[in-house]
């Protein structure tokens, strides 16, 4: 951890980008170091999406500057240090593929030259065993459920036994016993000393996990620190806070999570 | 077999052999990213290389090549770069290159409305020896790409974004992509005619997904289709004097059909077995017999 102080995994500093003409990121600093599990949280619109994907490059930023592992972003080239868990959007595609064949695809950047050795086949039914899959390695994609489908993705992105694992809104739309699976595959990678960042609409079944949680409203953090407290009533969809509190200070930090 | 007499005949063969396997071994990309239909671009484009090769005397099939090239890659930039005017952009790229092809071929000397029914539709019995050798040379290239870089291949036309935060080229391979199904079109434009081409790299692997669960069963399939239904397409049109393209691509359709009249029992059978423990809804009523029961009267 001592190195970990001189040199963030992530660093994002002053970070701003927009989507055509309107502004998604208004000066946004973002640091993880390494071991650390962060949470970006926000409501829709927020810009929590927009910020991991400026972090992995897929967003240009217009503004502000961006490293990773210590690496100026435009000279960084270790991708396979990197696991990324992009929100569900289709494990399929035009032409049936087998779940092995998907999460082998993660693996594509420890190999030479896409040559599959032994040691990857490994890796990558490693990474199926952790997220519960293996024995549906042969199965078609299309032959999952969201859950499932959701699992295979994650696997996708272990397979590479990434050092910092990027994802965004793991846990939509996934049934409770996937969501359960993947808290702990996540749980035995954060204790492998992986670094987490990932965006998350409600803490839900990971918040044991998380080290500290970042919130965005508008563009802008507007949180930094340990993850807000959300439970009982609060803790309901919908709900806003807008209690007439005794104290003033004591406001509760609003996280734009649930209004 | 007499079929193999002949010079002509035996270059023929040779040719649908190999388009039957180039044709299917890029399309499964192109299914896979969702473009089934650029091949179809990429032949109206290549028309003008063709009439442009008989105007200048050369060879019509180099320069179709090379503008199917630029053609292709022209279409993959409009593909990056145009979002919401692509299509336009696209479909003005398809008819200019048909246009220019009929409106260059009219010009030179050469080429006659004969001439350029042959490269629309296919003339697979006057495929030359130096047309062989271009057509072995450029399915070399296709297989060596196809074959050599498919999981990088499959990894950008699964998810591109995902391919891109490997560190993988993306863009160089997506242009390798539309290169490759530029040169498998002007390989495959005297075998079936570039109106044509595109079905041979789209139907084979429709039809082989029909039973499939895997990419690689897929590509393997798709190629066992391309290449039964290309010999079976030229040596028909030999005996019964019918175009072979027009053959080739019914045939195509024809197993497409079958392989999805099979693949109907074969997918419930597939559903019921993934259901297999989970399926079991009934509610158990305490005394009541279940078909395992053994019941004896």
């Amino acid at each position: 951890m001592k190195q970990t102080q001189q040199q963030p995994v992530i660093d994002l500093r002053g970070a701003t980008a927009s989507l055509g003409a309107r502004p998604v990121l208004r000066g946004v600093d973002l640091t993880v170091h390494a071991g650390e599990v962060v949470a970006l949280l926000g409501a829709n619109g927020s810009g929590k999406s927009t910020a991991v994907r400026s972090v992995i490059g897929q967003v240009p930023l217009s503004g502000g500057t961006l490293s990773l592992f210590g690496t100026e972003f435009r000279r960084f080239r270790d991708w396979a240090r990197v696991g990324y868990v992009p929100q569900r959007t289709t494990a399929s595609s035009g032409v049936p593929a087998t779940v092995r064949e998907v999460v082998m695809a993660g693996r594509l950047a420890r190999t030479k030259l896409g040559i599959v050795r032994k040691a990857d086949r490994a890796a990558v039914h490693r990474a199926l065993a952790l997220v519960g899959m293996a024995d549906r390695a042969g199965d078609s994609v299309n032959a999952l459920s969201g859950g499932q489908h959701q699992r295979v993705l994650i696997a996708r992105a272990l397979a590479g036994e990434p050092e910092l694992l990027i994802m965004d809104e793991p846990m939509a739309g996934v049934d409770l016993a996937s969501q359960e699976v993947l808290a702990g595959a996540l749980r035995a990678q954060v204790a492998a000393g992986t670094t987490v960042l990932l965006v998350l609409h409600e803490l839900g079944p990971l918040e044991p996990l998380i080290d500290r949680a970042v919130v965005l409203r508008e563009g802008c953090v507007v949180h930094d620190g340990p993850p807000p407290e959300a439970v009982g009533q609060h803790a309901l969809p919908g709900h806003d806070h807008v209690h007439p509190h005794a104290d003033a200070a004591a406001e509760p930090i609003r996280t734009g999570l649930l209004s | 077999m007499e079929i193999l007499n002949y010079a002509f005949m035996q270059r023929a063969l040779l040719a649908a052999l190999i388009v039957g396997v180039t044709a299917p071994a890029i399309g499964i990309y192109l299914v896979q990213r969702r473009q089934a239909l650029m091949g179809d671009g990429i032949g109206h484009v290549a028309l003008t290389g063709v009439g442009l090769g008989f105007l200048l005397n050369t060879s019509p099939v180099w320069v179709a090549t090379a503008v199917a090239v630029l053609g292709s890659v022209v279409m993959e930039l409009i593909r990056w770069y145009g979002k919401t005017r692509g299509d336009l952009a696209l479909a003005m790229l398809f008819y200019g290159g048909m246009a220019g092809g009929v409106m260059l071929m009219s010009l030179s000397d050469a080429g006659s409305n004969a001439n350029l029914g042959t490269y629309l539709f296919g003339s697979i019995t006057t495929v030359s020896p130096q047309d062989m050798t271009t057509i072995c040379v450029l399915a070399a290239l296709v297989l060596l790409i196809t074959v050599g870089l498919r999981r990088q291949l499959f990894a950008v036309c699964q998810d591109e974004e995902f391919a891109r935060v490997t560190g993988l080229p993306v863009r160089l391979l997506n242009l390798l992509i539309a290169v490759t199904a530029a040169v498998t079109v002007t390989v495959a434009m005297r075998v079936v005619g570039l109106l044509l081409v595109s079905a041979l790299m789209v139907i084979p692997v429709a039809a082989a997904q029909q039973i499939s669960r895997s990419f690689a069963m897929t590509f393997a399939v798709a190629i066992g289709i391309g290449v039964a239904v290309t010999l079976t397409g030229t040596a028909t049109s030999y005996y019964v004097d019918v175009p072979s393209g027009a053959t080739i691509v019914l045939l195509a359709i024809g197993l497409f059909v079958i392989f999805t009249a099979l693949a109907a029992p074969l997918a419930k059978k597939r559903a019921k077995a993934a259901a297999g423990a989970s399926e079991g809804c009934t509610l158990e009523v305490p005394g009541s017999r279940t078909l395992t029961d053994d019941v004896s009267v």
